[in-house]
């Protein structure tokens, strides 16, 4: 392994790529996001010895091995786990989980609902492309109803889960969404991801070229796009369309959104401290509604493995070494002569 | 023979050499603790002492049943004393049920103290009794001391106010009062843990005072039934040192933080999730952060061992916890700290299974979970403690060779060695073996599977070191640049050096020794685990009788250690003891093609001596 080490200039996105062959299909979405993330760890200036790629298993977790920074690639479902364990150890360590949608909302659903709802200082992407491709194509947790493939050939009768939803669900204080082409936005909403203290949940939509290819067209495809999405900014009206000529409002009496034009009174403007806004926001579908996408919730609380560290420090330590001797002896003793 | 309180001018003291009491009540009537004092004031009367705490897995399970007793048996002696006994001496029954469960273990003319208030028609009619047993002539052969101990309570609590049921409370500590008379215990230490545990309630402290106080000065009182005897039981001797009473649980974690300093670490993360009976475990540690532990309740037992695999990657002692169905959750963790070669120490408190099986209820069966149970070629080290004070070394042993091979290490404790407590002479700090750990921090050809020479132990390469920025996984490696690699020669030899680097502990552990007898003879006797005690106990009484039998307990069962085979065959039969179907006995025959034989038992329960004894003379006919 050949050892890169840059002191006297800036890290660039290159900086952050591997000496390893990049090994997914031609045109898989998880090429784009790997330049994002490349290029928004050089946005941030990310010290490429201090940050952490923690992944599972499936396409999305062969992640950590094209970036130069430390990688552990673990097991199906439990990046969280180890993640939550790294940064116990050593708080100062900068982690980023990479997991797709079988490996976080399906055999690791449970330690995506834990690392969320602890707080763990982190932040964690998930690829979604509704599908398990590594395993070849059969039907994923956020696979559509009526979604045909190598296990469901006459398509699959259950209803997908919504991955902002049960981010929000588990008290995820970050939750956020983008696509796997839009690199600016993607970028954007990384380094948001980044600066926020605890868990940041990013939901990328991430299209697999091989067995669930254009399952985001209905909202991502060039000539559509516009008037099916919404990116949303803090502060900011909910505008969406080609001219932005279409609004979002509350339906009056009701906890329902509703797309009016963009001149109706009541816009509702974006608060990304608004849990109940997130929440709505999140449940958005084609085609009666744009998809929402950017930063929908965020309202920073403590860390997890801070308010741990802290505990055991107001428990002592830190300060003198504790007494092992002391330890042995503390209770009920006698000496025999 | 000396005595620690002046006996009754009427009634002299009866000189004892060991004794074994059984106090069993309801679950709810406080006889874990009840029989915990009882220890710790035997410990410092100076005797020699070994406990055996047996409780439902139900917390509370219905006043009065049969399945609600809980039991705690202390034995304690002048001499060496290595199991809890065979069979009781006194049972104290707090109420019919504990007598109906309890009563089968009793010595012949052996005594029953009992709380006749509790013997009330509902509470017979709830044990299945279908007549008073105290009344109708079926304890004939007993020496039954009834007392209306919920009375004598009640009374002797009135002047605190408390209502029936709080008063009711209080009998345990009459009965304890009573025992502590009748052998000659002082009631000190007691007192002052009364004191500090109802330190929010004075009333109650001071009405259970009263009733330990109340129970013993029955015992002093002159109206007292004659047949009452007091008795003393010299102290034993120990060699010269500062003792403690210690259970497993507590050295074994104390045992892990020893470990961590030596070796030179500064953080343990200690994750578990809980699970009957390793809960004790992450319940001592999480009290113990002052010395650098991070206790972690995670979500499950994959997170559990997850976290700890984290932690040892960043550069902390990553140690997790469970019992055999939690250990199988694992399982898929640790053929990731094998893949990736991260030091972690497991502890398995086992229990009786399949399945739930007997929660509370002791076992040695995960044997072969431990040495073999995963998928692939897997090899990882395996240890285990013999008796309580052991699983202090054993827990630092077991940091050792975590960090110096970077692997996993499984400790296998079970739940009677968890719970169990003997005396024990505290170690000093210093007298400690160091083996500082060296963390990689050289770039120059550093590569994350690098071998060190001698122990083909990779280095331990900490995220946060400028230069070694490297990615691992479960993925196989190239033994030559640490990438990923589906080379089908690379894969064999990988195995085969994963296998190599187990297999080479066997140079760096004690050679076996034998516990007890001569290196040759008819029989080997040998066991692992916490059966040592009735083991040695059997072989001891079988010497006496002139057996050529000797006690081999091995405590290091992956890898074995190098002299093991040889020893086995230079005994005529080899008889293998084991709380479980014959596991060890497999593992044995396997290693070294010798004839060993197994003996078993699977009652949830520890083997008991004369059933060792019986076994030991019928292999060595």
């Amino acid at each position: 392994m050949t050892v890169v080490t840059v002191t006297d200039r800036e890290l660039q996105p290159k900086d952050y790529a591997s000496d390893q062959e990049v090994r997914w299909c031609p045109g898989c979405g998880d090429y784009a996001i790997l330049k994002a993330v490349q290029k928004a760890l050089a946005d941030i200036g990310a010290p490429r010895e201090r940050t952490v790629f923690v992944s599972g298993i499936g396409c999305a977790a062969r992640f950590p091995y094209y970036i130069s920074t430390y990688g552990f690639h673990t097991i199906h479902g439990r990046a969280p786990t180890i993640a939550t364990g790294i940064k116990l150890a050593n708080p100062e360590l900068d982690v980023w989980v990479v997991t797709g949608d079988g490996d976080a909302l399906s055999i690791g659903g449970n330690h995506l609902l834990h690392v969320l709802r602890r707080n763990v200082d982190l932040q964690l992407v998930l690829f979604n492309n509704e599908i398990y491709g590594l395993t070849k194509g059969q039907y994923s947790p956020t696979s559509r109803r009526g979604t045909r493939s190598p296990s469901t050939p006459l398509g699959s009768v259950e209803n997908p889960v919504s991955a902002c939803q049960v981010a929000l669900g588990a008290g995820a204080r970050f939750v956020a969404r983008s696509v796997d082409t839009s690199m600016a936005h993607l970028v954007g909403v990384l380094e948001r991801a980044h600066a926020h203290r605890g868990a940041s949940f990013v939901e990328v939509f991430q299209n697999c070229v091989v067995f669930n290819d254009g399952v985001f067209d209905n909202f991502t495809a060039k000539e559509i796009a516009p008037e099916a999405q919404l990116p949303v900014e803090h502060g900011k009206p909910l505008l969406f369309g080609k001219s932005r000529d279409k609004g979002l409002r509350l339906v009056p009496g009701k906890l329902e959104l509703e797309v009016v034009p963009a001149t109706a009174p009541d816009i509702l403007v974006h608060d990304e401290r608004n849990r109940a806004l997130a929440q709505l926001l999140t449940g958005l579908e084609p085609p009666a509604f744009p998809v929402a996408l950017g930063v929908l919730y965020c309202d920073p609380a403590p860390a997890f493995e801070a308010e741990v560290h802290a505990q055991a420090r107001a428990a002592g330590l830190g300060t003198d070494p504790a007494s092992l001797d002391g330890l042995l002896r503390s209770g009920q003793t006698w000496t025999v002569a | 023979m000396a005595t620690s309180t002046p006996p009754r001018p009427s009634h002299p003291r009866e000189a004892v050499e060991s004794v074994v009491i059984r106090f069993a009540g309801d679950s709810g009537d406080g006889m874990q603790v009840t029989g915990s004092q009882f220890t710790v004031e035997t410990a410092l009367a100076g005797n020699d002492l070994a406990t055996f705490p047996d409780f439902p897995a139900e917390i509370r399970a219905p006043a009065g049943t049969t399945f609600g007793v809980s039991a705690f048996q202390i034995r304690f002696g002048t001499a060496d004393v290595l199991t809890a006994g065979d069979a009781v001496d006194v049972l104290v029954a707090m109420n019919p049920a504990a007598l109906k469960v309890e009563l089968r273990d009793l010595k012949p003319s052996g005594t029953i103290v009992v709380d006749t208030g509790a013997f009330t028609e509902r509470n017979l009619a709830k044990a299945g009794f279908p007549t008073n047993p105290l009344q109708d002539g079926s304890l004939a052969k007993y020496r039954l001391l009834p007392f209306d101990i919920t009375k004598l309570t009640t009374d002797a609590v009135k002047e605190f106010g408390l209502g029936t049921k709080e008063a009711h409370r209080c009998r345990n500590m009459w009965a304890l009062g009573l025992m502590l008379w009748m052998y000659g215990r002082e009631r000190e230490a007691t007192l002052g843990w009364l004191q500090k545990k109802f330190v929010k309630r004075p009333d109650v402290a001071a009405a259970n005072v009263a009733a330990l106080n109340a129970g013993h000065a029955f015992g002093e009182t002159a109206e007292m039934a004659e047949h009452v005897v007091g008795y003393t039981v010299a102290p034993a001797r120990f060699s010269p040192g500062v003792y403690r009473t210690v259970s497993g649980t507590e050295a074994l974690a104390w045992g892990l933080i020893a470990g961590m300093r030596a070796a030179g670490l500064s953080r343990m993360i200690f994750s578990g999730y809980p699970i009957t009976p390793a809960s004790a475990l992450l319940h001592t540690l999480a009290n113990l952060k002052a010395f650098g532990v991070l206790t972690f309740q995670a979500e499950d037992e994959i997170a559990a061992i997850g976290a700890a695999i984290g932690a040892a990657y960043a550069g902390a002692l990553g140690v997790t916890s469970s019992s055999g169905p939690g250990i199988a959750l694992k399982t898929e963790m640790l053929g990731l700290a094998i893949a990736t070669e991260l030091p972690i120490v497991l502890v398995d408190s086992q229990r009786a299974g399949p399945s739930t099986g007997m929660p509370t209820k002791t076992e040695q069966s995960d044997l072969f979970q431990a040495v073999l149970g995963r998928n692939a070629d897997s090899p990882l080290a395996v240890i285990a403690p013999r008796t309580a004070g052991d699983c202090f070394p054993m827990g630092v042993e077991a940091v050792r060779l975590a960090t110096k091979y970077m692997t996993p290490v499984i400790v296998l404790s079970d739940t009677y060695l968890a719970h169990a407590a003997e005396p024990w002479r505290i170690p000093e700090e210093r007298d400690l073996t160091r083996f500082p750990v060296r963390f990689r921090t050289d770039p120059t050809d550093f590569h994350p599977f690098l071998r060190d020479a001698e122990t083909l132990a990779r280095p331990w390469a900490l995220p946060g070191t400028p230069g070694l920025e490297h990615r691992i996984g479960g993925i196989e490696k190239d033994f030559d640049t640490g990438h990923i690699s589906y080379d089908p020669g690379n894969h064999h030899r990988m195995t085969q050096t994963r296998a190599a680097k187990i297999a080479g502990i066997a140079r760096d552990i004690p050679p076996q020794d034998v516990a007890l007898g001569e290196e040759r003879g008819a029989v080997a006797v040998v066991g692992w685990g916490s059966t040592f005690g009735a083991i040695h106990e059997a072989v001891r009484r079988a010497r006496g009788d002139g057996l050529a039998v000797s006690h081999i307990h091995v405590r290091y069962l992956s890898p074995f250690p190098s002299n093991l085979g040889e020893l086995l065959r230079r005994f005529e039969r080899v008889l293998v003891p084991e709380l479980n179907n014959g596991q060890l006995v497999q593992l044995l025959r396997a290693a070294y093609l010798v004839d060993a034989k197994g003996f078993n038992k699977i009652a949830g329960k520890p083997f008991h001596v004369a059933e060792l004894g019986a076994a030991i003379r019928e292999h060595a006919k």
